[in-house]
């Protein structure tokens, strides 16, 4: 799919797309999201010894409006799942995202009523990290994958999901209307309010 | 430094009898402290006591928490006790609170105005275990977000939830067709 | 006796509602503090937690005592083999064996080389959060020379899960004597760096001292320990209040400072490196040749090699490591509350158990969570920047704070 948008497939546009392709590719600036130990693995990553830099991945911006490359490195709780979407959603396109680590892919050792098994289910992931927690090594493999995937002009973001493939498409969201609050539930964090139900 | 004595445990035990007479439930000696067990109403009268005392000065807060006795093989005086730590500069000892609250009606003075620490800890207890901390200034939910329903960490609640963690909304780009010869 | 009486703030329309929010370069992993501000002062502020929480303390009613270490790591996963000690020994106090005497040294050893990777962390990204960026830079090299050293030791950089009730996984390599030499001779170096750069630099100290007083008072009503409590005066260190390990025959200062403000905070914890080192290099020379597992094998997990060799040793094994009401580790019916000097503070384990082969109950007392709250009386008042500060200086890890 086509990141630059073009009806017609003249050389002109195609080498200009490659071009736009390549450059999008080796200056993927990462937006850390790092939660827990896989963030201590993230960070040793974009350290000295491990350096992303020579990557393109110079800068750690950890504002979502600027920049490219969401890592989501870490479990992923109930209360936490709302600011990562929020997050997603203020990223600019194309994007794309590396879900690192076993927790953030699969929900990891913890089976429990408060993690997320895996934020595959909820955002579009590019490259998964299996490891608990990966070395910096699989880091930079992944996003070497993912810059293989740029230079295509490919992203999980963008891939069409029809209709009658997607699980439930009444939950399937492009916008959210912006809220004051990140849940929508009736408030039970008190014991008066509880009793009253909220 | 603050050492341990163990010879302070003698006068520690002496006073606390002395002090509470019928309403202790029980005392159990471990490694290096002792345990003692009264109901929920008792708890903070005997920590003020253990506080204020010259004597024994245990003006240090370690910690405070629940447990659930719901299927513990030995029967106990309440279905929660909340259990209170607390170590003394001056005798160099450590002692427990166990405190028993009924399932029915599980609520118990708080301890908020004796040491600062109480604060969380206790909204934690009545986050994970429903248990009410009357003349707490502001208890809240602190670790589960607020519209959560339950108290996890209940015996009868389930490892792995009733659902709540798979229900968020669901982001694709279904709304954007392919454009016509990508 | 405390009071809280309904907060009186004066709000006007210059003040402004900020949040600096969960995912922040600046909130050392998932924390949110929403604040009110006029101009550069803070007026108010809420502190709000639970990002991370994944429900170790439920988790550990299915598990078993061995499979429970393997969480450990996740909880402090700047310093995993703190943890996995400090739980190994409060099973160990659980059931009532203590280990032999190789066992106890190699624990020793291995808690004060996490000790000095948390403190390297935790004092480079202080400074790197100040703007200094180049001290982060230095301690994570010599993070990486002790990460080399813990995969030499227990397979893998982060989540070592090295211990077991009743010893060890395994044994130490071949080299490690060398090793570890080598590391401490370049972390003397590292610190006489970090000392010789900051402590009269004038921009450091403007933004350190006096900042984010915590009085001897607060600090022990709060329950604050570990380097921040003795920061502030609080004269308590588990090492020194009831020796664990073979801390009783090493010699150490525990730092105590009186001031309680951010450059204190900052000194304890070079100082507790510097005493670090020195004990590694007392406890090496105490390592002996011996037995690294009780020999009690109904309780302990058997040398893996022996199971492949000897028909008793894969018995108990077996027994040991299935599900099901006759097998595991039968601990007594009973209660124990054990604690030991995590680089953060007191990290203590209230295990509760039920005869069966998983606890019944795992509280885990953790530092992060019963220091953090004092935060919002220090910021009351203060600047904007010093929320950076002093939010450094308290080494919150979320994973230990929120379980």
């Amino acid at each position: 799919m086509s990141t630059v948008t073009g009806t017609t497939n003249d050389w002109a546009t195609t080498t200009l797309e490659t071009a736009v392709n390549w450059a999008r590719a080796n200056s993927l600036w990462p937006m850390p999201f790092g939660t827990a130990c896989c963030g201590i693995e993230m960070m040793a990553a974009f350290m000295a010894k491990y350096d992303t830099a020579r990557f393109g991945s110079e800068v750690m911006k950890f504002s979502p409006r600027q920049s490219d490359l969401l890592i989501v490195s870490g479990r992923i709780s109930l209360k936490m799942m709302p600011v990562l979407q929020r997050i997603w959603e203020q990223m600019p396109e194309p994007k794309w995202c590396i879900s690192m680590g076993a927790c953030a892919s699969s929900g990891g050792v913890f089976d429990t009523y408060t993690l997320i098994q895996g934020v595959d289910q909820f955002i579009p992931v590019d490259a998964y990290m299996p490891g608990c927690p990966p070395r910096p090594e699989a880091f930079l493999d992944a996003l070497m994958l993912v810059q293989e995937k740029a230079k295509k002009g490919q992203a999980k973001s963008q891939e069409y999901v029809s209709q009658d493939a997607s699980s439930d498409p009444s939950k399937s969201v492009a916008y959210r209307t912006p809220d004051t609050h990140y849940r929508h539930g009736t408030d039970r964090s008190t014991p008066s309010k509880e009793k009253t139900g909220g | 430094m603050i050492a341990y004595k163990p010879e302070n445990h003698l006068p520690l035990i002496a006073k606390v009898e002395a002090f509470l007479g019928e309403r202790l439930l029980g005392r159990e000696e471990k490694s290096h402290y002792h345990q003692f067990k009264v109901l929920g109403k008792d708890a903070k009268a005997l920590i003020q006591f253990l506080r204020d005392d010259p004597g024994l000065g245990f003006g240090m807060f370690i910690d405070l928490t629940a447990v659930d006795y719901l299927r513990y093989p030995v029967a106990q005086p309440g279905r929660f006790g909340v259990v209170t730590t607390l170590l003394s500069p001056l005798l160099g000892v450590r002692v427990q609170v166990k405190a028993f609250v009924e399932e029915g009606d599980p609520r118990l003075p708080s301890l908020t105005d004796l040491y600062l620490g109480a604060n969380w800890t206790e909204r934690e207890v009545w986050d994970l275990y429903g248990i009410e901390f009357m003349g707490h200034p502001d208890l809240k939910r602190i670790l589960m977000p607020d519209d959560f329903d339950g108290h996890p960490l209940r015996k009868d609640y389930p490892l792995r939830g009733r659902g709540e963690r798979g229900n968020f909304p669901v982001y694709h780009a279904t709304t954007r067709k392919p454009q016509g010869g990508a | 006796m405390y009071s809280y009486e309904k907060e009186i703030v004066e709000r006007d329309e210059n003040t402004v509602h900020m949040n600096v929010g969960p995912s922040h370069p600046a909130m050392h992993g998932t924390l949110r503090v929403k604040m009110e501000v006029r101009g550069e002062r803070i007026i108010n502020t809420e502190q709000e937690i639970g990002f991370l929480h994944t429900g170790f303390e439920k988790l550990g009613e299915h598990r078993s005592y061995n499979q429970f270490i393997t969480l450990t790591d996740r909880l402090n996963y700047f310093s995993p083999l703190s943890n996995n000690i400090g739980f190994a020994l409060a099973s160990e106090e659980l059931l009532g064996i203590t280990v032999p005497r190789r066992c106890q040294v190699i624990r020793t050893i291995l808690a004060e080389m996490s000790r000095l990777a948390d403190h390297s962390l935790c004092v480079g990204a202080m400074t790197m959060d100040l703007g200094a960026f180049t001290s982060i830079l230095w301690t994570f090299v010599e993070r990486e020379k002790l990460y080399d050293v813990f995969e030499a030791v227990t397979g893998t950089r982060l989540t070592s899960s090295y211990t077991r009730v009743g010893g060890l996984a395994f044994d130490l390599p071949a080299d490690f004597q060398k090793r570890v030499t080598a590391i401490l001779d370049s972390m003397d170096k590292t610190l006489d760096n970090l000392r010789g750069s900051f402590y009269k630099n004038r921009i450091f100290l403007d933004r350190t001292e006096g900042i984010g007083v915590i009085t001897r008072e607060d600090a022990m009503s709060y329950g604050i320990t570990g380097p921040m409590g003795r920061a502030s005066g609080v004269p308590y260190d588990i090492r020194k209040f009831r020796p664990y390990l073979v801390y009783d025959e090493l010699k150490f200062e525990a730092p105590l400072y009186a001031t309680g403000d951010t450059l204190a905070r900052y000194k304890v914890r070079i100082d507790e490196m510097a005493e670090s080192v020195s004990l590694v290099r007392q406890a090496m020379k105490l390592l002996e040749p011996g037995p690294i597992n009780y020999e009690d094998q109904k309780k302990t997990l058997p040398d893996k090699t022996s199971t492949y060799a000897d028909m008793e040793s894969l018995i108990h094994h077996f027994k040991l490591v299935m599900p099901g009401a006759d097998h595991g580790i039968h601990a007594p019916v009973s209660d124990v509350y054990s604690s030991t000097e995590a680089p953060n503070g007191e990290l203590g384990f209230h295990l509760v158990s039920d005869g069966t082969s998983n606890p019944y109950r795992v509280r885990i007392r953790p530092p992060s969570f019963i220091n953090y709250p004092v935060l919002k009386q220090l910021l009351k008042g203060s600047m904007l920047a010093d929320l950076v500060a002093i939010l450094g200086s308290f080494n919150i890890i979320a994973g230990e704070l929120d379980r």
